[in-house]
C-alpha cells in the first residue's frame, strides 16, 4: 500500500504538469503571461531540463558522495554535438542524438576511469580540468565547428518539424517534461537498487565497504557514467529548446550553479534535487525580467544596481540557506525532529570527502 | 634562441602571478581544510579597488597614482578576506561542507556585484609608462611587466617564508597545517590564525588582481574566476598547503602554458595546463611536494 | 572535593555509543590509572575531556564545568595533554614544537631539559626524524612546560622498548609529584609502578573504581576486567 501510496504524488504531479499548455492561467509575478503561452512554456522548460540535470548531478554528489566539478562537460557534449552534427556536417536528428548520446556515455567511461583513480578533492580537480579542457576546446572553434564565443545555431530544417517553431513550443515543453520524467524515474529505481545502496554507503564510509569486501571502484564508475549520460541526454533536450549551443554551459560556472541548485534543494532527498534545479532556473530568469520592471527601477540605485544581477541575488540566497537551512528545502519539514535528537541517517546532509 | 629566452622570461612572469593567487589558496586550505572558492573575488576586489582609486586621482602623476591606487587595492583585498573569514566562515567552524559551499556563493555574489556596479566590460588602467614598455635580454624584447611580477612574487614569497618561520603565528600556522586539533590540545585558539591566513591570502589575491590589471592592461570582472581555475590546479599540483610546492608548480604551469601557446597553438597552453594537472594527479594524488594532511 | 569530576558522560562516534555514561573521580595528587581492554573508549574518554570530541554530560575542573568549553580554553585552565601516538609535529624541530606549547609567562624549561636532557641537544632537529622514544619526550615535554592541574597521558609506553618504558615510568613518578596525572595505559607494570587509583571500563561504562595496588594484586579481577595483560 506504500508503494502505491509513494507512487501517487509523482504521477499526480506528473498529469498536472503535462495539462500545463491546455490551460490559461494566469499566476501574477510568478510568470510573465499565461502558463499556455509560449514564453512561459518555454521557461517551465527551462526549469524542467535544469532539474533533471540537478537530479543526475545529485545521483553523483548527494547520493554516491562523488564532488565532480566537471558535470557540466557531459551537458556540454550533449549540446555542442547535436548542434555540431546537424548544422556542420548535415546528418540526421536521430543520427545526431544517438551520436551525442553515445559519445556522452563513451566519455563518461573512460575519463570516469581516468577520475577515480584518485578520490577526494583531487577527484574533484581533475573533473573540473577536463571540464576545462572542454571549455578550452568549444571556445578554440576547432574547424570552425563550435562557433567559438558565439556559439552556434542548430540548422532548423534537420529537426523534426514538431519543434520548429514558436507555436511548438508546447512540444518542447512537453519533452523537457519527459526528460525530467525519465530522469526522476531512473534515478529513483537506481537509488532504490542495491547498487543505489552501494552507492550510499560509499558515501557514508567508503572504508567500512571495502571492509564488507564489496571493490568501491566499479560502482563509483557507474554512479558516475549514469549520471553524466543521463546529463548529455539533457543537455540534448537544451539544445532543442534553445535552438542552438553557447559556450557558457561548458565552464565550471555552470557545474557551480547546479551544486547550488542541489544543495538549495535538498541533496539526498527524493524533491530536492528537483525543486532545487526548477526554483534557481525560475529565480535567474525572473530576477533577470523584474530588475527591468517599473519596482526595481524604482526603487533607490543602491537596491536597484545589486537586485538587476540575478545572480547576485542568487548567490546571497544561497549564502542564507546554507546559514539557515543546511538541509536544503527538501529537508526542511524534517529540521525540527532532527533538531530534537532523533537522529535519522538520511537526514543528514552527505560527508563530501574534504574532511581531515 | 631569443624566443626561449622570451618565452622563459614571460612564463615565469606568468607563473609569479598565479603564485600570488595560490599562496594564499594553499595556506588556507592546508590550515582550514577550505577550498575558498571566494579566493576568485578577492582578485576581482583588489582589482577594482585599485582601478575605482586611480579613477579618482586624476590630479596626481601617473607613478603616485599608480602606487597609492596599487596599495589601496591591496588594503580593500586584505580587509575583504578578513571579514569574510570573522562574519562568513568562522561561524561554520568544523563545518567543512557548508564553508566550502558558502565560498561559492560569495564568489558569483560579489562579481556578480561588481558587474551590477561597472558592467561586465574591461575597463583600462593607467600605470607608469615604463610597465607597457620591454627592454631587451639575449636579444629577447622581454615586456617589463614580466620583470615586476618576477621580482613581486619573489617578495612576497620571501616574506611568507619568513613569516612561517620566525613568528609565533606562522609556528601556528605550520603545525596548524600538519594537526589542527592538536594545536588546540596545546592551548592556542587557531580561529585567529584562520582570520589572519585569510586576510594575507586575500591581501596577496588582491595585489595578483592590482598586477593583473597592469599584464592585461584593465580591470576585468570575469578575471578572477578564470585565474582562479588556474590558481586551484597550481595548488593541487604542488601539493596542497605546501609554500614551496606552489611555488615550483606555478612556475612550471606559467612555462608550460607560455610554451605550449607558442609552439602548439593558442589555447592549447591551456589545455596542457589541464592535461598536466590530470597526469600529475594520476601519478601522485596528493601532489609533487606529496603534502596533503 | 575532588580535582576531575567526571558524570553521565556520553559520547556518540558517528552510529556508535562509544561511552554510556562514564561517571569517575581524579582526586588530587599522584597518578589514577584509567584501564581497560582495547577499544573499551579510555582514549575516547580523554579526547572528551578535552573536548577533542563532541560530548554531553558534566565534567567538572575543580568545581568548575569543563562541557561546553572550547579545547583551547579547556588546556588554558590548567590540562595538559601527551595524546596516544605522541602528535608531534613532524616539519618542526623539537625547539619549535616545545615554543609552540608554551602558554605561561615563565615556562618550565629548566624542569624539562632535566628530565629529558636529549631533547636539548637534539633542539633544532625535526621532530619527525625523532625515533619513537624520543617523540614520546618531546610529547610529555610539552605538557610540563606549563604548570597544569592535571595531565591527561594516554598510552606512553605504547611501542617502545622495554628500557623506555622503564625510562617513561621513572619520568611518570617523578611527573606525579609535581602533578595529578590522569593515565591511560595497557602495561600493568607501569600501573603498579605509579599509580595509586585504577578506574576501569568496559564497553563504554565504569566498572571498578579502587586503589590501583588491590586490583593488580586480585589475579582473577585482573585477567576478567583487562583480559591477558602485558606482565609486570
Amino acid at each position: 500500500m506504500t508503494r502505491l501510496r509513494s507512487l501517487a504524488v509523482p504521477v499526480v504531479v506528473l498529469v498536472v504538469l503535462a495539462l500545463v499548455p491546455k490551460l490559461t492561467v494566469d499566476i501574477p509575478y510568478v510568470f510573465q503571461g499565461s502558463i499556455d503561452t509560449p514564453g512561459t512554456l518555454q521557461l517551465l522548460a527551462l526549469c524542467l531540463v535544469f532539474g533533471g540535470v540537478a537530479m543526475t548531478y545529485d545521483l553523483l554528489f548527494g547520493y554516491t558522495g562523488l564532488l565532480s566539478f566537471g558535470h557540466a562537460l557531459y551537458f556540454a557534449v550533449g549540446v555542442y554535438l547535436v548542434a555540431v552534427s546537424l548544422t556542420r556536417w548535415h546528418w540526421s536528428f536521430a543520427e545526431g542524438v544517438l551520436f551525442s548520446v553515445a559519445v556522452g556515455a563513451a566519455l563518461a567511461v573512460v575519463l570516469g576511469v581516468v577520475s577515480l583513480r584518485v578520490g577526494g578533492i583531487a577527484f574533484a580537480m581533475v573533473t573540473l580540468a577536463f571540464a576545462q579542457a572542454g571549455s578550452i576546446l568549444a571556445l578554440k572553434n576547432p574547424f570552425g565547428w563550435t562557433g567559438g564565443e558565439e556559439g552556434l545555431g542548430t540548422d532548423y530544417t534537420r529537426l523534426p518539424a514538431a519543434f520548429v517553431g514558436i507555436f511548438n513550443t508546447k512540444n518542447l515543453y512537453w519533452l523537457a517534461l519527459g526528460y525530467a520524467a525519465l530522469v526522476f524515474v531512473v534515478v529513483r529505481w537506481a537509488v532504490g537498487s542495491s547498487p543505489g545502496h552501494v552507492w550510499q554507503a560509499i558515501r557514508e564510509n567508503e572504508l567500512r565497504v571495502q571492509v564488507l569486501g564489496l571493490r568501491p571502484h566499479g560502482y563509483k564508475l557507474l554512479s558516475f557514467v549514469l549520471a553524466s549520460t543521463l546529463a548529455t541526454l539533457g543537455g540534448v533536450v537544451y539544445v532543442l529548446l534553445l535552438g542552438g549551443a553557447t559556450p557558457d554551459v561548458t565552464g565550471a560556472n555552470f557545474t557551480l550553479t547546479l551544486l547550488i541548485m542541489v544543495v538549495i534543494g535538498g541533496t539526498g532527498t527524493k524533491w530536492g534535487a528537483l525543486v532545487g534545479g526548477v526554483l534557481y532556473t525560475w529565480a535567474n530568469q525572473r530576477l533577470g525580467d523584474a530588475s527591468s520592471s517599473h519596482a526595481v527601477s524604482s526603487l533607490p540605485s543602491v537596491l536597484r544596481t545589486p537586485l538587476g544581477q540575478p545572480l547576485f541575488v542568487l548567490g546571497v540566497l544561497f549564502i542564507l540557506v546554507v546559514f539557515f537551512l543546511p538541509g536544503g528545502i527538501a529537508r526542511s519539514g524534517r529540521l525540527r525532529s532532527a533538531l530534537s535528537g532523533i537522529s535519522t541517517k538520511r537526514t543528514e546532509a552527505p560527508a563530501v570527502p574534504v574532511e581531515r | 634562441m631569443t624566443t626561449f629566452v622570451l618565452l622563459t622570461i614571460t612564463g615565469v612572469g606568468l607563473g609569479a602571478l598565479y603564485f600570488l593567487i595560490a599562496s594564499g589558496l594553499s595556506l588556507i586550505y592546508g590550515l582550514m581544510g577550505v577550498l575558498n572558492f571566494a579566493h576568485g573575488a578577492f582578485l576581482t576586489v583588489g582589482a577594482f579597488g585599485m582601478w575605482f582609486v586611480e579613477s579618482k586621482l586624476g590630479g596626481l602623476s601617473v607613478l603616485p597614482r599608480f602606487l597609492v591606487a596599487s596599495l589601496a587595492g591591496l588594503v580593500v583585498g586584505g580587509v575583504f578576506a578578513a571579514l569574510v573569514e570573522l562574519f562568513l566562515i568562522r561561524p561554520l567552524y568544523r563545518r567543512h561542507i557548508e564553508q566550502v559551499l558558502v565560498t561559492v556563493g560569495l564568489g558569483l555574489a560579489t562579481v556578480a556585484l561588481v558587474t551590477a556596479v561597472w558592467g561586465n566590460d574591461a575597463r583600462p588602467v593607467a600605470y607608469p609608462g615604463w610597465l607597457s614598455r620591454a627592454s631587451t635580454v639575449a636579444g629577447a624584447h622581454v615586456p617589463n611587466v614580466s620583470y615586476l611580477l618576477i621580482v613581486v612574487a619573489l617578495l612576497v614569497l620571501a616574506s611568507l617564508t619568513l613569516f612561517l618561520k620566525y613568528t609565533r603565528y606562522g609556528l601556528i600556522i605550520r603545525a596548524g597545517v600538519e594537526n589542527r586539533a592538536m594545536v588546540t590540545a596545546l592551548g592556542i585558539d587557531v580561529r585567529k590564525a584562520f582570520t589572519l591566513v585569510f586576510a594575507i591570502g586575500g591581501t596577496a589575491a588582491a595585489l595578483a588582481g592590482v598586477l593583473g590589471n597592469v599584464y592585461f592592461t584593465t580591470a576585468d570582472p570575469n578575471r578572477g574566476t578564470s585565474l582562479l581555475i588556474f590558481a586551484f590546479i597550481v595548488v593541487v599540483i604542488g601539493g596542497l598547503g605546501s609554500l614551496r610546492g606552489t611555488a615550483v608548480a606555478s612556475v612550471v604551469v606559467g612555462l608550460v602554458q607560455q610554451f605550449a601557446n607558442y609552439y602548439a597553438s593558442s589555447g592549447l597552453g591551456d589545455l596542457s595546463v589541464v592535461l598536466l594537472l590530470g597526469l600529475v594527479l594520476l601519478a601522485r594524488p596528493r601532489g609533487l611536494s606529496g603534502s596533503f594532511a | 572535593m575532588s580535582l576531575l569530576a567526571v558524570r553521565d558522560l556520553h559520547v556518540y562516534l558517528g552510529e556508535s555509543h562509544v561511552l554510556q555514561g562514564i561517571e569517575f573521580d581524579v582526586a588530587e595528587g599522584g597518578v589514577t590509572a584509567l584501564l581497560g581492554r582495547n577499544g573499551v573508549g579510555k582514549t575516547t574518554t580523554l579526547r572528551a575531556l578535552m573536548g577533542l570530541v563532541d560530548r554531553r554530560g558534566s565534567i567538572a575542573l575543580e568545581g568548575r564545568e569543563l562541557t561546553g568549553t572550547p579545547t583551547h580554553r579547556i588546556v588554558r585552565r590548567g590540562v595538559g595533554y601527551v595524546p596516544e601516538d605522541r602528535d608531534v609535529f613532524a616539519g618542526l624541530t623539537v625547539q619549535e614544537n616545545l615554543r609552540l606549547a608554551e602558554r605561561d609567562a615563565d615556562p618550565r624549561y629548566d624542569l624539562v631539559y632535566d628530565l629529558f636532557p636529549e631533547l636539548k641537544q637534539r633542539a633544532r632537529q625535526l621532530a619527525g626524524t625523532l625515533s619513537g622514544g624520543q617523540q614520546q619526550m618531546v610529547a610529555i615535554a610539552r605538557a610540563l612546560l606549563n604548570e597544569n592541574r592535571v595531565l591527561l597521558v594516554d598510552e606512553p609506553t605504547k611501542g617502545l622498548a622495554p628500557l623506555l618504558v622503564t625510562q617513561v615510568a621513572d619520568v611518570l613518578a617523578r611527573v606525579s609529584e609535581l602533578t595529578t596525572v590522569l593515565l591511560v595505559e595497557q602495561n600493568l607494570g607501569v600501573v603498579q609502578r605509579v599509580a595509586r587509583d585504577a578506574v576501569v571500563l568496559d564497553t563504554g561504562r565504569v566498572v571498578h573504581i579502587g586503589p590501583a595496588q588491590e586490583l593488580l594484586a586480585d589475579r582473577a579481577m585482573v585477567h576478567r576486567m583487562l583480559g591477558v595483560g602485558h606482565a609486570a
